[in-house]
């Protein structure tokens, strides 16, 4: 039980912290060149956005609780959940950040996803 | 070339940035642990774990890549999809498989090669949808 309830706590942070730190990046907007100092330029603003500071502690607790998931479950049990990620953060995608996901790129995400999961199964 | 090639572009070459500078950052952190050795779990073993960490050039060039990674990422998706730009990242699992052969020598079995082609097959398709489907405004500063 409390294996399935670190999972999913692993899974939201995972998919909450990338969702919203592609958030914070979206409201910076893009650098206005790829030169070191409008990269330096687009990295102040997006320390200063409130969301950036959300998402640092969620990608923290889902590095962290990857790591005591596997201590105590097995490598075939979380390896396939994490890879789930892909397929969770797809939906986040589409209903948080209103990205347009045609069938497509769908088909792609879940085909990476079992990919994954077996690659990281075999290694 | 039109703006529409120039995103596609550009949104690939930060995603390969993104898988190399990820990968690389990793293997040099295994690398740089490899040389600490196994940490001990006391404080003496892990301060002193400690302090061969922040004196290994290799841990600190791992670090770099990270940060190189961190910001690579932070940067494409500014402009591009989370939802292109994460399932496109997965290649470097595909690529670590074929360097692992390829320079390595290692065996990969049939199970995980049906992994890399569905990670490429995926990428390929993800790669054909548009790299942004939403517009973003730059809150001015």
């Amino acid at each position: 039980m409390k294996i399935v309830a670190l999972l999913i706590f692993f899974i939201c942070c995972n998919t909450g912290g990338e969702i919203t730190l592609t958030y914070a990046m979206k409201q910076v907007g893009e650098p206005e060149r790829l030169r070191p100092m409008a990269v330096l330029r687009f990295l102040w603003k997006a320390v200063r956005n409130g969301w950036f500071w959300v998402a640092l502690p969620l990608c923290a607790a889902s590095f962290y609780s990857l790591l005591v998931l596997l201590s105590w479950a097995p490598l075939s049990v979380v390896i396939p959940a994490s890879a789930g990620t892909y397929v969770v953060g797809t939906f986040g995608a589409k209903y948080i950040l209103r990205e347009r996901v045609s069938p497509k790129r769908w088909m792609g995400v879940v085909m990476v996803c079992i990919g994954v999961a077996l690659v990281l199964i075999t290694g | 070339m039109n703006s529409d090639h120039r995103l596609r572009l550009k949104t690939l070459l930060m995603v390969l940035l993104i898988v190399v500078c990820a990968n690389t950052g990793d293997l040099m952190l295994k690398r740089g642990m490899l040389q600490i050795g196994e940490v001990q779990m006391s404080r003496a073993g892990l301060w002193r774990a400690f302090l061969l960490t922040i004196h290994n050039g290799t841990i600190w060039l791992g670090i770099a890549f990270l940060i190189g990674f961190t910001v690579c990422y932070m940067t494409t998706v500014s402009w591009a999809d989370y939802s292109y730009v994460m399932p496109v990242g997965a290649f470097g699992y595909a690529l670590q498989t074929m360097l692992a052969v390829v320079i390595l020598h290692e065996t990969v079995n049939l199970q995980r090669w049906f992994g890399v082609v569905l990670i490429v097959g995926g990428v390929l398709l993800v790669g054909q949808t548009h790299p942004s489907t939403t517009n973003s405004k730059p809150v001015p500063s």
